[in-house]
């Protein structure tokens, strides 16, 4: 249906294809949470890989930076619309963390785990083969608090509400658990080129 | 708290009513659904906007009016100069214009009067929009449940839905008004003139008649953050905060 009078600013044609569907370009870094920022020191810090409600490994903060760290740029995608371009993180790729617990993936599913109670679930295979990683530095800085800082996941080809905040915890479980927002009406997978925003989105 | 999904809802045609201005930067929009939905406080919708040559933009907008108002929504837009929807709402949009619209959606910023208080409510300019259907939900169920509103504004002329708010106080049946004006001197009595503080939130929480059970916080990335900060300062579990954020 066209909107009369409304004729929209286009993004220039030679990014269009790195644009998906229904979402536009942003210059700068919307924060998004649903509740405070949680500081969290990283003298607290600590990361559990868990198989259900077993812990697999523990790493304190010196500990998993020891892990092999991996730059990743990619472009990002959040479910209320925008798009950021080149946004370079580096971090612990979840490979490099499951071979320092000497495991291959324990189960299809995984749910990642927050400090302040956040949960989001996502397929193991989108989060292995260098997909995703524990993202400790953004634009070279330790990452802020209001982006998720001192770690936060890194899935850049789901939308970002995927990309948990604050985590402290991966833990395979062995059926698709929806987590916060896929239990508040968010789509189950989140793909963005498929635009899957909400609840039964194809 | 009922915390349940969002239903499932396809893109629909809405018809603007009513055109309404709220401030020199806030205009109220009225729109019929072609398909009514039910709703809760505190949810938003997506619309969304088709150019000739096919392009398409779309954003979230809170939902202003009460479930209980019938079978339009309201929906306050801020107009922002760098927009591309906003503009066109208010520079192009008339009444009996259509849009396209899906919703309602959300399911964590949202309150019912079932799910009780006392609540203690923190919006910063347009971030008042779904605090607003939080407030004329319980003026619309005659509720009972304690609610102060600690609102941030520039100028006393950027007070949206500033007659309504204190109206609401005038009745002196729960609802807690306290302005806060961060470029002018305050008005009535109990307001304040500064950004909003730890003792401003504390000053609040205390004239209500039992212990917080919520607090619903809204406005831009800067305002959200230092009010969140400000109830953690003024002793309220993090837990309690729900906190909605635009802007970068």
């Amino acid at each position: 249906m066209v909107t009369r009078g409304f004729s929209g600013r286009k993004p220039p044609t030679d990014t269009d294809a790195r644009i998906p569907p229904g979402q536009y370009l942003e210059q700068g870094f919307p924060v998004l949470s649903a509740g405070p920022t949680p500081r969290v020191r990283t003298e607290e810090w600590s990361f559990t890989l868990k198989h259900g409600p077993r812990p697999v490994k523990t790493w304190n903060w010196k500990e998993f930076n020891a892990l092999p760290l991996t730059k990743m740029t990619r472009d990002i995608h959040c479910v209320t619309a925008w798009t950021k371009f080149d946004t370079a993180w580096q971090g612990v790729l979840v490979d490099d963390i499951l071979a320092d617990a000497g495991i291959e993936p324990l189960s299809p599913f995984t749910l990642a785990l927050s400090f302040d109670g956040y949960t989001t679930n996502v397929p193991t295979k989108d989060l292995t083969t260098g997909k995703a990683m524990v993202a400790l530095l953004y634009e070279g800085k330790p990452i802020t608090p209001d982006h998720g800082g001192p770690a936060r996941l890194l899935v850049p080809h789901l939308y970002f509400w995927k990309s948990a905040k604050w985590l402290n915890g991966l833990q395979f479980t062995e059926r698709d658990e929806p987590g916060f927002w896929e239990l508040r009406g968010y789509h189950i997978y989140g793909d963005p080129w498929r635009e899957q925003r909400y609840t039964g989105d194809p | 708290m009922s915390d349940g999904p969002a239903a499932q809802s396809p893109w629909q045609t809405v018809t603007i009513t009513r055109i309404e201005k709220r401030t020199p930067r806030v205009t109220s929009f009225f729109l019929r659904p072609s398909r009514p939905f039910a709703y809760r406080a505190g949810q938003h919708v997506d619309v969304r906007l088709t150019a000739p040559d096919g392009y398409q933009a779309r954003r979230s907008y809170s939902i202003a009016s009460a479930p209980e108002s019938g079978e339009t929504i309201e929906l306050a837009i801020e107009r922002l100069d760098d927009g591309e929807v906003s503009p066109f709402f208010h520079e192009v949009a008339a009444v009996g214009d259509e849009v396209e619209l899906r919703g309602p959606l959300g399911g964590h910023f949202v309150w019912s009067d079932s799910d009780g208080g006392p609540l203690l409510l923190v919006g910063g300019g347009s971030g008042v929009v779904p605090l607003m259907a939080m407030i004329r939900h319980r003026a619309a169920l005659k509720s009972a449940v304690p609610m102060a509103l600690v609102f941030s504004a520039r100028v006393w002329n950027e007070v949206i839905f500033r007659d309504e708010l204190i109206d609401f106080h005038d009745r002196r049946d729960g609802f807690d008004l306290v302005l806060t004006l961060t470029r002018e001197p305050a008005r009535r009595p109990a307001d304040h003139s500064r950004r909003v503080d730890a003792a401003m939130m504390a000053q609040s929480i205390v004239r209500l008649p039992a212990p917080l059970r919520f607090a619903f916080v809204c406005g831009s990335n800067a305002f959200v953050s230092a009010a969140a900060e400000a109830l953690i300062n003024a002793g309220v579990p993090a837990g309690l905060i729900r906190t909605e954020r635009y802007g970068v």
